[in-house]
């Protein structure tokens, strides 16, 4: 460590006549190089997002005209199952009815349907336990059950009883036509 | 300079033989017959470090796509909503997710598409969404080359890219038909074109030395002057479609150009700066080492 | 990996970890302390350069494979898929279907550089002999991906490179029926080549580390060949080469996104956006460009069984170099006439890469037409690739053992440092 006599081991830390540039030059391109290598990581991490197609598909229309009253219709979107509940008045009532009843999640029947339309129940059909998918005409309350874990939803999704956290989520939507909706 | 020799080796002008001979009247190239004409060399609005699509052209190229090539023509590849891209023909900044740009919506309801019935199970037809393919003229490859005279009409969403000189290329062929030399036997429902890739020797009767340039191609010339009418009031001559049909065409197989240089801009711009910082850095320390 | 190590752990926990897994130790030897020559100059970049270029293949080629699909019926259009939908799916191609050009670009001018300044001489055989593997699996990883985007190019370059084999006698057939799994090259060999092709870079990165292993061991060769023989002759590896190596990473970066972002298709070829069709040939086949020097031989030879032989025999030349090179002098730098050969070599390199780019037949001057001698005119790519190729031979079987006996050498300097160095540092107070 001591043959210094041709520089072999000279530390630059101690060798240069302006150490405050030198420091600088030194943490800007380090700090360069850095900074290019976490932009690199951004187009990485976002080619895992949905792709051009699968956003395209995002957004569906649906003709409500063949979905009878009383008839549920499920279609996939998003990759998930949506169902499309045409109530009937019967059911329509015993919601409405149960408005003020305890829930764990409170929520008013009117909150979850179209004003106008409040035939038209439309839910994404996964439970929100753990993401099964919920059975029509099971359990105490009239509207869906879900077989995995015994949650019980009444006829406006909202969960009543079972170890389910949340009402069935409503997708986002509107009404183009009286017969026609946009969902998302 | 390795890579110079060697690119140059790959662009070669014997590279427009390797095209495709799906539209050749006579089959395998020799070595022997001349190369196709060389296409010429367009100024577009898309080359260049700083190139981008210039959305007019986009706009005519479209339209002359619509109304003319794709009678035959598959962009299998496309769907409407791309038509609405950043970048793209009708790119509109109001409605950045191209499915809910209305024009778009109205250029896919044009067209009708085949669907499945939900409920009986039966085909049947709808108009096109957004977010549908192009739908192909033909059903199959045996129906177009049926209806074409055996030669099938290539599908268009990358041809830009996959024929040597790109745009310029099919602007050459667009443009380029000519009258047969005589001495050249052309088949009825074939056309001559100096700068379609073949081998006319079998067809040649003339000077064995001196054998035409190009081949004979299946397609009819598609355009001439005043074909197609432009909405921005551009004059429509045979030339003006066939680059703007070509411009589009160069989309279609390039559609993130525009991404793609802009990008470039910046990524240059800091390795040129982190360059020159890792080259001070460098000097610093090594400044009181020999080497 | 060598020699005595300087790391001193200085934490509590460096001192904990460094008793039961010393990787701090492991990394301060071989990328710290680990002594460079001191003369080294930019030809010895490229070893870093080849480290950047494998990691930035591995990391697209992973993300790539998240979104292409492996199957005849849908690469083509997955591919495009990545083109057109995937968020940066178009960069992250572009730089994986470039990088591959890169990689290339890189690992020929290290090659030539251990060529050159005699890098593959004792002790260092083992180390080259590594490098030579790498090369090798970097052929085969090249080749079977360049077949996942099913285009046209990639259906019939993988016919032609696959139907090789079958020039072997009697196992030919089996051979290249078991490379395809069926008749023809069709969805099974697809499916096959992404696996291996998924594989073989980890492969590499696996021999890369022994490389660099072997590098540790013997030290690294330098621009005098000359073996460093006190502290006087070399620096620490950081920051010396460190910062060094930075600095010809990202020049090497510029070049590399130059292709990315301004034409990335110019070293592809056109026909490879045709999807696959095995009814119709292109009428001009040609691998990428890394492979056309090999190509050029193959095509040299008029008989099929030894047109393969002599590709397989040109690469296997750079296994046999280290007992090739009779010379007792390392670099060329002391062997004037060894240059003037190693520089004709180079250029024989290049006109095969040129050759294996054209037409056999089409004339080198155009509209000369001479005699036919053989099979064709001597003035046409096929007689100038045999020129060449037989130059290439000789350069390894004649030149270089006969050389290095009868050749007159200049003096070789005792030490690294004792000629004055190119670049002496300014005089300063001698302690």
């Amino acid at each position: 460590m001591s043959n210094l006599a041709v520089g072999a081991t000279t530390d630059p830390g101690h060798s240069s006549d302006d150490p405050s540039r030198r420091d600088f030059i030194h943490i800007a391109a380090i700090a360069a190089a850095a900074g290019g290598a976490a932009a690199v990581v951004w187009p990485f991490i976002d080619q895992m997002n949905p792709a051009g197609d699968t956003l395209a598909l995002a957004s569906v229309e649906f003709d409500l005209g063949k979905v009878m009253q009383g008839q549920q219709v499920t279609i996939k979107w998003r990759g998930k199952p949506l169902f499309i509940r045409n109530r009937t008045p019967a059911e329509i009532a015993k919601a409405v009815q149960d408005d003020n009843a305890s829930m764990k999640d409170p929520a008013k029947d009117a909150d979850r349907t179209k004003e106008g339309k409040q035939q038209w129940m439309i839910l994404i059909g996964n439970c929100t336990h753990l993401g099964c998918v919920p059975t029509f005409g099971g359990g105490e309350y009239g509207g869906w059950f879900c077989p995995c874990h015994g949650s019980v939803y009444d006829t406006s999704g909202r969960i009543r009883k079972g170890p389910a956290p949340l009402n069935l989520a409503l997708p986002e939507y509107a009404f183009l036509t009286d017969t026609r909706v946009k969902i998302g | 300079m390795t890579l110079k020799l060697l690119s140059k080796a790959v662009f070669s002008k014997a590279m427009g033989l390797a095209l495709t001979g799906a539209l050749l009247a006579g089959g395998g190239a020799m070595a022997q017959a001349p190369h196709p004409e060389e296409p010429e060399n367009i100024q577009w609005s898309f080359e260049g470090p700083l190139g981008k699509f210039d959305q007019a052209q986009l706009q005519r190229g479209y339209k002359v796509y619509r109304e003319v090539c794709a009678a035959c023509h598959s962009m299998s590849l496309l769907s409407f909503r791309n038509l609405g891209d950043k970048g793209g023909p009708f790119y509109a900044p109001r409605y950045p997710n191209s499915n809910d740009n209305p024009y778009v919506k109205s250029l896919a309801a044009e067209y009708e598409v085949d669907d499945i019935d939900s409920e009986t199970g039966d085909v049947i037809k709808r108009p096109a969404i957004s977010a549908d393919r192009l739908p192909s003229p033909f059903k199959n490859e045996a129906a177009a080359r049926a209806s074409n005279g055996g030669s099938l009409p290539p599908d268009m969403s990358v041809l830009a890219k996959a024929r040597e000189g790109g745009p310029d290329y099919i602007h050459a062929i667009l443009t380029g038909y000519r009258d047969p030399p005589a001495g050249l036997k052309v088949d009825p429902g074939k056309f001559y074109n100096p700068y379609f890739p073949g081998d006319l020797t079998s067809a040649w009767s003339g000077d064995p030395a001196h054998i035409p340039h190009g081949g004979v191609i299946g397609m009819i010339p598609p355009l001439r002057d005043g074909l197609v009418t432009f909405d921005d009031g551009t004059k429509s001559t045979l030339d003006q479609q066939a680059k703007d049909v070509s411009a589009f065409l160069m989309w279609a197989a390039e559609p993130k150009l525009n991404e793609r240089h802009q990008m470039g801009a910046a990524v240059m711009i800091y390795l040129l700066l982190l360059s020159g910082l890792l080259y001070a850095s460098y000097r610093k320390v090594w400044k009181n080492e020999s080497h | 990996m060598s020699g005595h190590s300087t790391y001193q752990p200085k934490t509590g926990f460096e001192r904990w970890l460094d008793s039961r897994l010393p990787i701090i130790r492991l990394a301060h030897d071989t990328a710290v302390s680990y002594p460079t020559p001191r003369n080294l100059n930019y030809w010895w970049t490229f070893g870093g350069i080849l480290t950047l270029c494998l990691g930035v293949q591995i990391i697209t080629g992973i993300i790539l494979a998240m979104h292409y699909t492996a199957s005849a019926d849908h690469a083509f259009n997955s591919v495009e898929h990545i083109m057109r939908d995937v968020n940066y799916g178009w960069l992250i191609r572009y730089m994986h279907a470039n990088g591959a050009s890169m990689f290339f670009i890189a690992v020929y001018i290290h090659m030539f550089r251990g060529l050159y300044y005699g890098s593959y001489k004792a002790p260092r055989e083992v180390l080259w002999l590594l490098g030579c593997i790498i090369y090798l699996l970097m052929m085969a990883t090249g080749f079977m991906g360049y077949v996942l985007p099913w285009g046209q190019m990639s259906f019939h370059g993988t016919v032609v490179i696959t139907n090789l084999f079958g020039a072997f006698p009697i196992v030919g057939e089996a051979i290249t029926t078991w490379l395809w799994g069926g008749f023809a090259v069709d969805n099974p060999t697809l499916n096959r080549f992404f696996s291996l092709h998924y594989l073989l870079p980890f492969v590499i990165a696996g021999v890369v580390i022994l490389h660099i292993w072997a590098l540790h061991v013997v030290g690294q060769n330098n621009p005098t060949g000359v073996e460093p023989k006190s502290k006087a002759d070399t620096v620490p590896f950081t920051p010396y080469a460190t910062v060094k190596d930075g600095f010809a990473m990202s020049v090497f970066l510029i070049l590399f996104a130059t292709f990315v972002f301004y034409m990335p298709n110019a070293l592809g070829h056109a026909d490879n956006y045709i999807p696959a069709n095995p009814l119709v040939t292109p009428a001009h086949i040609v691998p990428e460009w890394y492979y056309l020097p090999f190509y050029a031989i193959l095509r040299a030879v008029p008989d099929k069984l030894m047109g393969v032989l002599a590709m397989f025999a040109s690469i296997g030349c750079f296994f046999a170099l280290p007992w090739l090179d009779t010379s007792k002098v390392r670099s060329l730098r002391y062997r004037p006439t060894a240059k003037l050969y190693f520089w004709i070599f180079v250029l024989a390199c290049l006109v095969l890469g040129y050759c294996g780019g054209r037409l056999p037949d089409d004339p080198v001057i155009p509209g000369l037409k001479t005699f036919i001698l053989g099979d064709s005119d001597p003035n046409s790519f096929v007689w100038l690739s045999r020129i060449a190729t037989a130059y290439y031979f000789a350069y390894f079987a004649v030149i270089i053992p006969v050389l290095g006996l009868v050749e007159k050498t200049l003096p070789v300097p005792e030490t690294i440092a004792s000629p004055a160095l190119s670049h002496p540092a300014p005089a300063k107070t001698e302690a």
